[in-house]
């Protein structure tokens, strides 16, 4: 009998995994055994489980290559997937913050949520972290089989039903593609991890031309495009987003949206470097599509949320344009765009959530007339999020278009920034109008909403710091995404 | 022999890709997106044969058990929606137009 | 060789004796006293009436959603224990031993999760 070897396995490489699947299961348990409708304490507790998983992110920032890689090299937690796990953090922390008061405004105060949210965390986390295709799958899964509960969350309300019917059968139907690309891409080179993929593309050139690699590119493009909502592979975007509760659907364009940009540009730009001709030609093709599908079906949508959706859809296409740009100013421009995204997005969510009535009879743009004269503190910052989301200076927003453009721009890629900035000229539009109805129109009806939570306030308060100091001072996020970048 | 079941599998997820577009009972998709996945996972072993690596092998327990924790939360998905509508009929998936 | 399979072909034996005895043994001394619901097919438990195209409880739908969880990752023992041996020889037999205990700690705290919830109560 042959003695095996024990891999490698260090634990550090899983840390902020490992403290939210714990914080996770302990909620899960509490949530059955502690009788009472009251569930705020979940929400505390989840919180004190980021703050230590975010502190755990921190102290590995440069870590000696040793500490980040982990289980014989299914993790490597590199700056790239630390920079990302803060981002996930931020977002699920910012969720947390704004679900309570939703969750009991529209009587659906069951306990699991702050699990789920965590368990979808660490799944993201997982996938920004793995470096073997097998890891990145169940990170994904495990993201999305959570996302598939939390938009289906309110059982009761047949538009949460069908967010997450759809939601589900769609990314089930996803995941086939992205596994398909999987199973050819290790048929072609003979292994699932990124470092021994991209090496034995490097060694064999014939690889670069073999067509069940190509095929499994593809594949796991059309899979991840899925997972990032973009065009042609956007269309249950705006259904989920309009259907999920309002806090889930924040949560859902930040950091997922983020996970499944780690998760492709570790594939593509690690593993698969040898077909960059290939990739980054599908990538521009995606990107012009997202940006202009996306902005061009925005202008004409009533509900905000649904607004925001598409909206959301032209986002991606941005980060797209710094993607196909495939430099490291490139990666890091959707670094801080992500993490500006995650500020300004689940911030204007939380202004919505605040505006909403129970069952949600008044997401309409005409229903933010009068807003402005009415609550003026909060209208002036939902207007600094909403431009910040149309890309106007002094924020985050601006500053993180310009990087993803300018580096699309330094690759070459001119046509494709003039298509993008043609795009964020239309997006005005859509943004703009919301402003319109908060200043220039009569209120037509109260803003009657329940008491406001100190939790609210304290997430619509981080996010607006989150949306200005990066757009006065860029480089402070700035250098440490460029420490971050993959190369 | 590796073509044979390559081609079997492919044969299998388009089967299964074809039923998910055509079929209007959320059920039989979710049945369709099983097919693609179990077409996926004979992929992975006949590969793993081939190649005499054991990682495809490793990689099909993963796709089953995610595949199991799929199927729980469809079906749960599932159960929600019908107690709200009376029908799992994808046409019936139309509260939320363009 | 052959000999490695005898306690195979003994256990096969007496399996195929066991169970032909029993219902041998059953049909020569029990007492026959027929009756409708007696003749009526097995249907673990039901009213074995009506069609059977009626629609399931949804009861039905979570258990064998439950079954369907905890038995496939009971999937991921088996390659453990092919190796455990292996490990043992190794000098990891406690560390792998431990790892297999966090995972069904794990699977755990789902069950007792399901438990609390209800969920595999049939009323």
């Amino acid at each position: 009998m042959e003695t095996l070897v024990m891999p490698a396995i260090n634990f550090a490489a899983i840390m902020p995994e490992t403290i939210l699947s714990i914080v996770a299961m302990v909620l899960l348990l509490l949530n059955v055994f502690v009788p009472g409708e009251q569930k705020a304490y979940l929400a505390y507790l989840s919180l004190i489980g980021i703050v230590v998983a975010f502190f755990s992110v921190v102290s590995g920032w440069n870590a000696p290559l040793p500490m980040q890689e982990g289980f014989n090299g299914s993790v490597l937690q590199d700056n790239f997937s630390l920079f990302f796990k803060a981002i996930f953090l931020i977002s699920a922390g910012l969720a947390v913050l704004i679900s309570d008061h939703y969750m009991v405004k529209e009587e659906c105060n069951y306990g699991e949520l702050y699990p789920l949210i965590l368990f979808a965390t660490a799944g993201m986390m997982l996938m920004a972290s793995g470096t073997d295709l097998m890891t990145i799958f169940l990170g994904l899964e495990v993201l999305s089989v959570s996302l598939y509960v939390l938009a289906g969350y309110n059982r009761s309300n047949i538009k949460s039903n069908e967010a997450g019917l759809k939601y589900f059968l769609l990314g089930a139907f996803s995941t086939g593609f992205l596994l398909y690309g999987m199973a050819l891409t290790y048929g072609a080179t003979g292994t699932t991890k990124i470092a021994k993929i991209a090496s034995a593309a490097a060694l064999d050139a014939t690889l670069s031309s073999n067509p069940m690699f190509v095929v499994g590119m593809l594949l796991m493009a059309v899979g991840f495009s899925f997972k990032i909502a973009a065009a042609p592979f956007h269309m249950w975007t705006p259904d989920v987003y309009e259907g999920a509760p309002t806090p889930m659907t924040a949560f859902m364009s930040a950091g997922p949206k983020a996970a499944g940009f780690a998760a492709f540009i570790r594939v593509l730009m690690v593993a698969m470097p040898t077909l960059k001709a290939d990739w980054s030609d599908l990538l521009w093709i995606l990107a012009v599509l997202t940006m202009t599908v996306g902005n061009i079906i925005a202008l004409s949508q009533n509900n905000i949320k649904r607004m925001l959706a598409y909206s959301s859809i032209a986002h991606a296409g941005y980060a797209l344009v710094g993607f196909t740009a495939g430099n490291g100013e490139g990666t890091a421009g959707i670094l801080f765009y992500m993490l500006s995204y995650a500020f300004m997005n689940i911030g204007a969510f939380a202004i919505i959530i605040l505006v909403g009535k129970k069952g949600e009879p008044n997401n309409n743009v005409e229903d933010y007339a009068g807003f402005g004269v009415k609550h003026p503190v909060l209208a002036m910052i939902m207007a600094l999020f909403l431009f910040s989301l149309a890309g106007m200076p002094p924020t985050a927003g601006f500053v993180g278009k310009f990087y993803l453009f300018s580096a699309a721009l330094k690759s070459g890629y001119v046509w494709l920034v003039v298509i993008g900035v043609l795009n964020s000229a239309a997006s005005c539009y859509y943004y703009l109008r919301v402003m319109v109805y908060m200043y220039m129109k009569d209120p037509v009806e109260e803003f009657d909403w329940m008491k406001l939570s100190p939790a609210i306030w304290a997430s619509i308060a981080i996010s607006a710091v989150g949306v200005i100091v990066p757009g006065i001072v860029p480089s402070i996020i700035l250098q440490l995404a460029q420490k971050a970048i993959l190369l | 022999m590796l073509e044979k079941y390559l081609i079997l599998s492919a044969i299998l997820f388009s089967i299964g890709t074809l039923g998910v577009l055509i079929r209007r009972n959320a059920i039989v998709i979710f049945m369709c997106v099983e097919m693609m996945l179990n077409a996926v996972n004979l992929t992975f072993i006949a590969l793993s044969k081939h190649l005499g690596n054991i990682d495809g092998q490793v990689f099909v327990f993963f796709v089953m058990t995610v595949a199991a924790a799929e199927a729980a939360v469809g079906l749960a998905l599932m159960i929600a929606f019908f107690k709200n509508r009376e029908s799992i009929d994808v046409e019936d998936i139309n509260v939320m137009k363009l | 060789m052959l000999g490695a399979y005898l306690p195979i072909i003994v256990l096969v034996t007496i399996a195929i004796l066991f169970g032909l005895g029993s219902l041998i043994f059953s049909s020569l001394i029990g007492p026959k006293k027929p009756s409708e619901v007696k003749l009526a097919p097995y249907e673990c438990g039901c009213e074995p009436v009506g069609s059977a195209r009626e629609r399931f409880s949804i009861k039905f739908y979570i258990i064998a959603m439950l079954f369907i969880l905890f038995d496939i990752e009971a999937v991921f023992l088996y390659p453990w224990a092919v190796v455990f041996k292996k490990f043992i020889a190794a000098g990891l037999g406690p560390f792998i031993l431990a790892e297999m205990g966090v995972f069904i700690v794990i699977l755990f705290v789902g069950y007792i999760y399901v438990w609390k919830k209800g969920a595999l109560e049939w009323e």
